[in-house]
């Protein structure tokens, strides 16, 4: 089997002007609804309590969120969770009562029209999160997204050359951001496992732009490739690496899918966030990165290792 | 020709083995067991306990499969719960004769039922995580400041006593937030007074101050003290929580520090949170003080404090005591249940030494008036004891007043939990019931599972037998991460079974970049052997920094990640090392293995290789 029967180098950078178009109008969508809506975030970073309650059978929601406002929950949140019988029932910090009294006052109201032959719901999973925690855990997240971007930067810099690193980060970067815009859009629930989701993608995709910087710096350095100009070196290179590219995606995505399907609520977003990352990934690392790198001008000189010439002195 | 010397395919065959052995005690499941520990820290498990509990079980006609020593318990393996059970009531009876003072605790647990070979080279199971076996997660905040305040004004109570023993009159200490104000009238007091406190008080720093007609001695705790106050309360929280939870008879707890003021506790199996917390958030603190008797009959509330007490009868009477703390829960050494010489329950006090001089001064000075000890809960005192004083005694007394057994437990632990530097407050919850986290480890498994096997079904048909090489090398690569993470002993957690696919779905990246690579050097006409080398080489580059910018990634989460964040990225960083041994190592092992010895290779099997020249005939 052979998918990819190229013939002729793909001409990418022909288009690149229509890509950043398309790249930034997104990047602006996922902006707009991050300010306008915000992001979901999870209880682990608002602070609050979570319940997940187990019912025999598929109870009314109505009911429990009636019978908690009577209880004096009044901004109790209460959906579903994976199956009708499943319920996830959120309320925020309050001053003085504990999370226990809390779940204990909870339970109690959801019990109350149970009689004893009748099955009770049963309490599955009780999540506090005390407010301090949450600020931190926002601060440490933007940390790590530093490191992240430092350290990347810093290592294609090297490796590479500054053009390269710069456009890969820029590229990925707004990847980041439309997988925020995304979650924004929808109101998912942002948890920490989508936090870890973004940052590993960011990880990931960058791996893309790596691939094909290193087919363009080896093109370059070609010397039987030396008549090409740097958009035909940067649509060889492209071209020449999308087989590997999509097949290396389709298999990542293949284990993302299972994860999806047979990973229950708790994965659930985890697996999509990392969905979006790898599908704006191929085309941000790939047709953002690329013209990118173009515009800031890289050149062969840039690649090939210069003898050192010797100085002649005279004292 | 593509060949490995024989050291590297060794050692490449070496370290498979190695990721075969540690990884086998995750599929022997776990068996019944019973755990016998300390619940005293005056209580040792000795080198003669075993033989011990071998005796007892071999008594009783119990059979055991296996039973195993480590610094702080020792377990007994059994074939069923009826014997499990059984074999605890046994040992029960054997190790804690009376029941009201144990010395041990002997609880129900699951061991690991892999063989006794397995265990001695110490390969265990992995540790699953709360949200995978159910259990109980606190994350508790200690209060730095109140440790210092603490000190602060145990301090206070210090200096009082050295000036008035060195006749140095002073117009009143007190304690102004972080420094201590010491009053005086003349120059010459002040001066030997300073000498006096430099000389015995060395942890604080003094600075002159005039205040109007008063001459000051402010006295602040160094940096030095501040941070060794707050590290040793820590500490300490984390020993007494440690008793604290012994209590509870919990099998495997977890208690650890995280971050500069929080500790982490995890209660696998435990589902009764509200008994865990009342243990656990019983964040509390201790003193002693003197009941101030004219305060008593003349209701006044003039330089005392005053402390509710909770009488047995379920009354609440206010109880004025002085403001002078005679001694701290830290000279606490234990506090047990026990019976007086008339039989009757009573609470066994046991002090350091220092307490115990202190205490035989008061107790000499103050037969016949009473003595409170207050329990100080999120900065609420309440008097949990108050009592009088019969006779002097020192560093061991006990609490009397017909009690009932019940009674004198419930004060055993009251006082024993007092004994805390510092107090501690809940930040973070999580209860995870336990068919929710036998469906968490399902759920990951199948995920794992079915992606594997939709990713081995494509490469074997579009790469054929190279493909089958990538996802033998991709098996080895999950075989040795589980090794890792089983010999680690790294924690499981959902987000980890994640990691685990998502580095595996990364992992296929190097392979098909070495296979694409190949088929590239083929479509220019190399000869397969020139081929297969050269795709390896030129790719390893190309890997090699696709997974350091990756494992950037992951370092960035490790370091800043906590809690499932740091599940996962321990994972994914170690599942990113593995990958770059398997698919370039073991991968290249399997090639040089099928293709490397024939000298007149025609033809690899990599799938079709469609050239561009060859399609326009």
């Amino acid at each position: 089997m052979e998918f990819f029967r190229i013939k002729k180098d793909i001409p990418f950078m022909r288009h690149a002007l229509v890509f950043n178009v398309i790249s930034i109008i997104t990047f602006l969508a996922a902006v707009f609804f991050l300010f306008a809506r915000g992001l979901h975030f999870s209880v682990e970073f608002t602070g609050g309590t979570v319940m997940e309650v187990s019912y025999a059978e598929a109870p009314q929601l109505d009911g429990i969120r009636d019978a908690l406002t009577h209880a004096g929950f009044v901004d109790a949140q209460v959906q579903n969770f994976g199956t009708s019988r499943d319920v996830m029932i959120r309320l925020p910090n309050r001053g003085a009562e504990t999370s226990t009294q809390i779940s204990e006052r909870v339970m109690t109201t959801l019990t109350q029209g149970f009689s004893a032959e009748q099955k009770k719901p049963e309490k599955r999973r009780v999540e506090f999160v005390g407010p301090q925690v949450g600020k931190e855990l926002a601060s440490d997240g933007a940390l790590a997204l530093l490191l992240v971007i430092v350290g990347i930067v810093g290592y294609l810099a090297v490796r590479f050359e500054w053009r390269l690193a710069v456009s890969t980060i820029i590229a990925n970067l707004h990847d980041v951001v439309i997988i925020l815009g995304f979650f924004a859009f929808f109101q998912w629930e942002f948890s920490l496992a989508v936090l870890a989701a973004v940052l590993a993608v960011l990880g990931y995709s960058v791996n893309e732009s790596v691939i094909i910087f290193d087919r363009v710096r080896e093109t370059f350095r070609n010397s039987r490739k030396r008549g090409l100009s740097v958009p035909e070196v940067l649509d060889h290179a492209i071209t020449s690496t999308i087989s590997r590219t999509i097949i290396t995606h389709g298999s990542t995505e293949m284990m993302i899918l299972s994860m999806l399907i047979f990973g229950g609520e708790t994965l659930f977003y985890f697996a999509l966030a990392i969905t979006i990352g790898i599908l704006f990934g191929i085309y941000s690392s790939v047709l953002v990165a690329a013209p990118l790198a173009m515009w800031l001008g890289v050149k062969r000189e840039q690649f090939i290792v210069q003898p050192k010439q010797k100085q002649e002195a005279v004292v | 020709m593509n060949r490995y010397p024989l050291w590297k395919n060794l050692l490449i065959l070496v370290v498979l083995l190695f990721g075969v052995i540690y990884t086998l005690p995750n599929f022997y499941g776990e068996v019944p067991a019973v755990q016998l520990s300390s619940a005293k820290s005056t209580v040792k498990l000795a080198a003669d306990t075993q033989a011990r509990v071998e005796q007892t079980l071999a008594q009783a006609g119990i059979a055991h499969n296996g039973i195993f020593t480590d610094a702080t318990s020792i377990r007994a393996r059994f074939n069923d719960t009826d014997t499990q059970l059984k074999a605890k009531d046994v040992l029960e009876r054997a190790f804690n004769p009376d029941p009201n003072d144990a010395s041990y605790t002997v609880a129900l647990n699951l061991l690991s039922a892999s063989p006794a070979w397995l265990t001695s080279l110490h390969a265990l199971p992995m540790y699953l995580g709360l949200d995978l076996r159910g259990g109980v997660h606190f994350l508790l905040q200690v209060d730095m400041q109140g440790a210092i305040t603490k000190r602060l004004d145990s301090a206070t109570g210090d200096l009082r006593t050295m000036l008035r023993e060195k006749n140095l009159r002073h117009g009143g200490i007190s304690r102004d937030g972080e420094t201590l104000v010491i009053r005086f009238r003349e120059a010459d007091t002040r001066n030997s007074a300073r000498s006096l406190i430099r000389d015995r008080l060395p942890e604080l720093q003094l600075a002159d101050k005039t205040e109007g007609e008063d001459l000051l001695l402010v006295g602040s705790l160094s940096l030095q003290t501040q941070r060794k106050i707050q590290e040793d309360a820590i500490k300490q929280n984390i020993a007494t929580l440690h008793n604290r939870i012994n209590e509870l008879g919990v099998a495997e707890p977890v208690i650890q520090q995280q971050g500069a003021d929080r500790i982490v506790v995890q209660l696998p199996g435990v589902q009764d949170v509200a008994k865990a917390k009342e243990l656990i958030g019983r964040t509390a603190t201790l003193e002693v003080r003197m009941v101030d008797e004219a305060a008593t009959q003349s209701g006044s509330s003039v330089g005392v404090d005053i402390f509710p007490e909770r009488r047995r009868d379920g009354t609440i009477l206010p109880i004025p005591v002085k403001k002078q703390v005679v001694l701290t829960g830290d000279r606490f050494n234990g506090a047990d249940a026990s019976f007086d010489n008339n039989h009757q329950p009573a609470v066994a006090v046991n002090l350091d030494a220092a307490g115990g001089r202190i205490m035989r001064d008061v107790t000499r000075e103050n037969i016949g008036k009473r003595m409170a000890i207050i329990l100080f809960e999120r900065g609420k005192g309440e008097a949990i004891s108050v009592a009088t004083i019969q006779g002097e005694f020192s560093s061991r007394f006990q609490i009397t007043g017909q009690f009932t057994a019940e009674e004198t437990n419930n004060l055993a632990i009251l006082i024993r939990s007092g004994a805390l530097a510092a107090p501690m407050e809940i930040v973070e919850e999580r209860t995870i019931g336990p068919s929710l986290g036998a469906e968490n480890i399902s759920k990951g498994f199948h995920s794992t599972l079915w992606g594997f096997v939709a990713i081995a079904i494509f490469m074997m048909l579009y790469y054929m037998l190279f493909g089958v090489i990538s996802v033998l090398a991709l098996a080895s690569n999950l075989l040795l991460l589980l090794a890792i993470l089983s010999l680690l002993q790294a924690t499981l957690t959902l987000p980890g079974i994640a990691a685990i696919a998502f580095t595996l779905g990364m992992a296929i990246d190097a392979n098909v970049l070495i296979n694409e690579r190949i088929r590239e050097e083929l479509r220019n006409g190399s000869t397969p052997q020139a081929a297969i080398s050269a795709g390896y080489e030129r790719a390893f580059g190309t890997i090699l920094d696709s997974n350091v910018t990756t494992l950037i990634a992951g370092i960035a989460l490790l370091i800043f990640g906590s809690g499932p964040i740091r599940g996962f990225a321990v994972v994914h960083c170690l599942g990113i090392l593995t990958s770059m041994f398997s698919s370039i190592l073991v991968s290249r092992m399997l090639a040089n293995f099928i293709y490397g010895r024939r000298r007149k290779l025609e033809k690899i099997s990599i799938g079709q290789i469609w050239r561009p020249t060859a399609s326009k005939t």
